[in-house]
C-alpha cells in the first residue's frame, strides 16, 4: 500500500494500522444524527431562495439511466434532456452529467461533448461488484477509453463487511489509477452496510484511497440514499477537508424524487459540510425522475400555478 | 352516574387512501344548522390540494385500467358499506342541513340509490355513447368513450350527501379519479363517506376529499395543469367566471352548472357521465 496523503501516511501503511484507524473513528450517535437530519429537514425555503435552490439542484443532477433495457435512442434522448432540461426555458441550467452503463458511454459522449455536461459511467461489475479485479479494471478502462469523464465504482461490500479493509483500499486505489483523468466516485452501497459506524468507516476508507466523491448507493438496493446516511458522509468530507485541505464530494443516489427532498439535502450540505459544497463539483444528485419534479416546481414558481407531468418530457 | 364527557372529534383529510392532517396544521369548527358545535374539520391548504392531485394521478391509472365490470362491482361494494352506515349518515345530514330526521333518512336512501344507479352504468355507458360509424371508405370506424383523467370537483355547498354523491359517483363510474373540495360548512357526511371509501375496495388515490375553504382552494384546482376536468357545482357565484378563465389556461373540460343548486332528488341522467368522458375514434382498414 502507498500513502494517499502525507497526513495519513502512517494510517495506510498496512492493513493493521488501517483497521486501527477505522475502528478508532468516533462512533456515530444514531439517535442524534437522525434527529439532526430530521430537524434540518423542516427548514422552510421559499420564493427567491427556493428558486435558487431549484436551479442549483438541477445543475447538480447526474441524470441517470441504468436499466437492462437501455438503448442508444434512450441514451440520446436523455442527453438531449441533459443539455437543455426545459426546452421552453433556455435559461434553465444544464445538468452536471449523464450517468450510463459503460457500453453506452460512446453514444453519450457523441451527444454531449463540448456542452459542459459530463459523462459518468458505472464500472467494476456494477451493481454487485462481484467479479475479479482484472475484470473490474478492464470494465473501468473500457469506459474511460470510450470517453467517460467520471467513473462510478462500487466497493466490494463482502470484503468490507468481513473486515478486509486493505483489500477494499487496494481495489479503490487500483481503479483510481485506471481512471486516468476521469474523476472517481466510490459507491459505498450504504443500504448493505447496516450501521452508521460502517458508513463512516467506508467513507474514510474511500477518501483515504483517493476517491474524488463518495456516493451512497447504486439505486438497485433498498434503502438507497437517506438523509442521516448523507449526513454521516458529509461529516466525513468536511473532516477530511479540515485535516488535509482537499475538498472531496458527496453524491446521494436513489430514492430522491421530489424537489422537497432535494432541498432538504441542500440544507444538510450547507449546514454539515459548509457553503463551499453547494457546488456541482462537490455535490451531486444521482437521479432520474427528480429532474422532472424540479422542472415542474420551477414552472410553478414562475407561472403561479401547479404544473403537471404532461408538460415535461417523458424519459 | 356522572355525566359522560363527549369526545369532540377533529377530522382529517382523505388523501391518497390515507387520513393525514392538513400540511398547514389548520382546522376549523363545523357547526350544525343552528350554530351548535359539531366537530373540527381539517382546513386544507393549496399544498394539500397539490398532493391530492398527485395521488389522483397515481390512482387514475389503476382505476381507469380496471375493467368496467370490476369498477361496477367496487362501486356496488361502496353502496353496501353506505347502507351499513345509514343511521350515522342520517344523523349527520339532519344536523348539517337542519332537516327533520325523517327527511334526512329519505335523503340518505336516495343517495345510496343514486350510487347504485351510477354503479350500474359502468359497463353500459360505452354501449350508449359509443358507436360504429358509417364512413365512406374501406374502413371500420368506431368510437368509444374513455375517462378524461383527474376530475376536480367543487362539491355542492347545500346538499351535503345526496349532492356530493350525485357529483362524485358519475366521475368514478366513468373511470376518472377525483379531487373533491367538500361543502365548506357541511363537510361531515363527506368525511364519513371518505371512511366508507377507505374501507371499500376503491384503490388509494381514486377519491381524495379535502375539507376547507372553497374560495381558497378553487383557484388552485382550476389552474392546476394536471387536472383534466373541473366541476363548478359548488363554486361561489362571484368566482365562477374567474375559475372558468383559469381552467382555460390548461384546456380543461369545465362543467358549468347554474349558480342555484338543482333539486338533487330529481331523476338523474347521463349528462354528468358524458361530461367527464372523451370520445376516441378508431379507423381500421378493411379489405374490399
Amino acid at each position: 500500500m502507498k500513502t494517499s496523503t502525507r497526513e495519513f501516511a502512517d494510517v495506510t501503511r498496512d492493513e493493521t494500522s488501517l483497521r486501527r484507524f477505522l475502528h478508532g473513528l468516533p462512533g456515530v450517535d444514531a439517535v442524534g444524527v437522525e434527529q439532526r437530519s430530521a430537524g434540518l429537514g423542516t427548514r422552510s425555503i421559499k420564493k427567491a431562495s427556493k428558486m435558487h435552490a431549484i436551479d442549483l439542484a438541477i445543475s447538480m443532477v447526474d441524470l441517470t439511466t441504468l436499466e437492462g433495457a437501455d438503448t442508444p435512442g434512450k441514451v440520446r434522448s436523455l442527453c438531449a434532456k441533459a443539455r437543455r432540461p426545459d426546452p421552453d426555458r433556455p435559461e434553465v441550467p444544464k445538468v452536471a452529467a449523464v450517468c450510463v452503463y459503460p457500453d453506452m458511454v460512446e453514444t453519450a459522449v457523441a451527444e454531449v461533448s463540448g456542452t459542459g455536461v459530463g459523462v459518468a459511467s458505472v464500472a467494476t461489475a456494477f451493481p454487485s461488484g462481484r467479479s475479479s479485479l482484472r475484470i473490474k479494471i478492464a470494465d473501468t478502462e473500457f469506459a474511460v477509453e470510450a470517453g467517460a469523464t467520471e467513473i462510478d465504482m462500487v466497493i466490494d461490500r463482502g470484503a468490507f463487511l468481513s473486515g478486509q479493509y486493505g483489500r477494499v483500499f487496494d481495489e479503490i486505489r487500483t481503479i483510481k489509477a485506471a481512471c486516468g483523468n476521469a474523476r472517481l466516485k466510490v459507491i459505498l452501497e450504504t443500504g448493505e452496510l447496516a450501521t452508521y459506524d460502517n458508513v463512516r468507516r467506508a467513507s474514510w476508507l474511500a477518501l483515504l484511497a483517493g476517491g474524488d466523491f463518495i456516493k451512497t448507493s447504486t439505486g438497485k438496493v433498498s434503502p438507497a440514499a437517506t438523509l442521516p446516511v448523507t449526513h454521516v458522509m458529509l461529516q466525513a468530507v468536511h473532516d477530511w477537508h479540515a485535516a488535509t485541505g482537499e475538498p472531496r464530494g458527496v453524491k446521494p443516489a436513489g430514492g430522491i424524487r421530489t424537489t422537497k427532498d432535494a432541498i432538504r439535502y441542500l440544507v444538510a450540505v450547507n449546514e454539515v459540510a459548509g457553503p463551499r459544497w453547494l457546488d456541482p463539483r462537490l455535490f451531486r444528485f444521482g437521479a432520474s425522475s427528480l429532474l422532472n419534479d424540479l422542472l415542474m416546481q420551477r414552472r410553478t414558481q414562475l407561472e403561479g400555478h401547479y404544473s403537471g407531468p404532461d408538460y415535461v418530457t417523458v424519459d | 352516574m356522572s355525566d359522560r364527557v363527549t369526545v369532540a372529534k377533529t377530522y382529517k383529510l382523505y388523501l391518497g387512501g390515507a387520513f393525514p392532517r392538513s400540511e398547514s396544521g389548520r382546522t376549523y369548527p363545523v357547526t350544525d344548522a343552528r350554530g351548535k358545535f359539531l366537530a373540527n374539520a381539517a382546513q386544507a391548504s393549496r399544498k394539500d390540494l397539490r398532493e391530492a392531485v398527485g395521488a389522483a394521478r397515481k390512482g387514475f391509472g389503476k382505476w381507469s385500467g380496471a375493467t368496467a365490470y370490476n369498477r361496477g362491482q367496487v362501486l356496488y361494494r361502496v353502496a353496501e358499506v353506505l347502507e351499513g352506515r345509514r343511521e350515522q349518515f342520517a344523523a349527520e345530514v339532519a344536523a348539517s342541513e337542519g332537516v327533520p330526521q325523517k327527511r334526512a333518512q329519505s335523503l340518505v336512501d336516495t343517495a345510496i340509490d343514486r350510487w347504485v344507479w351510477y354503479a350500474g352504468w359502468t359497463d353500459k355507458i360505452a354501449t350508449v355513447l359509443g358507436a360504429a360509424n358509417p364512413v365512406a371508405g374501406p374502413y371500420f370506424s368506431f368510437s368509444v368513450p374513455e375517462p378524461t383523467g383527474v376530475v376536480g370537483v367543487l362539491a355542492p355547498q347545500r346538499s351535503s350527501l345526496l349532492g356530493l354523491v350525485s357529483v362524485l359517483a358519475p366521475a368514478l363510474a366513468a373511470g376518472c379519479a377525483a379531487v373533491v373540495v367538500t361543502s365548506q360548512n357541511r363537510p361531515l357526511p363527506a368525511i364519513t363517506l371518505s371512511e366508507v371509501l377507505a374501507t371499500s375496495d376503491v384503490p388509494a388515490g381514486v377519491v381524495n376529499l379535502l375539507t376547507g375553504h372553497t374560495a381558497e382552494l378553487a383557484p388552485w384546482l382550476a389552474t392546476h395543469a394536471d387536472v383534466n376536468a373541473l366541476d363548478l357545482t359548488g363554486a361561489p357565484p362571484e368566482l365562477r367566471t374567474d375559475l372558468e378563465r383559469a381552467a382555460a389556461g390548461t384546456v380543461k373540460r369545465v362543467l358549468r352548472t347554474p349558480a342555484e343548486e338543482p333539486d338533487w332528488t330529481a331523476r338523474p341522467d347521463i349528462a354528468r357521465l358524458r361530461a367527464v368522458l372523451e370520445t376516441k375514434t378508431v379507423w381500421h382498414p378493411m379489405g374490399a
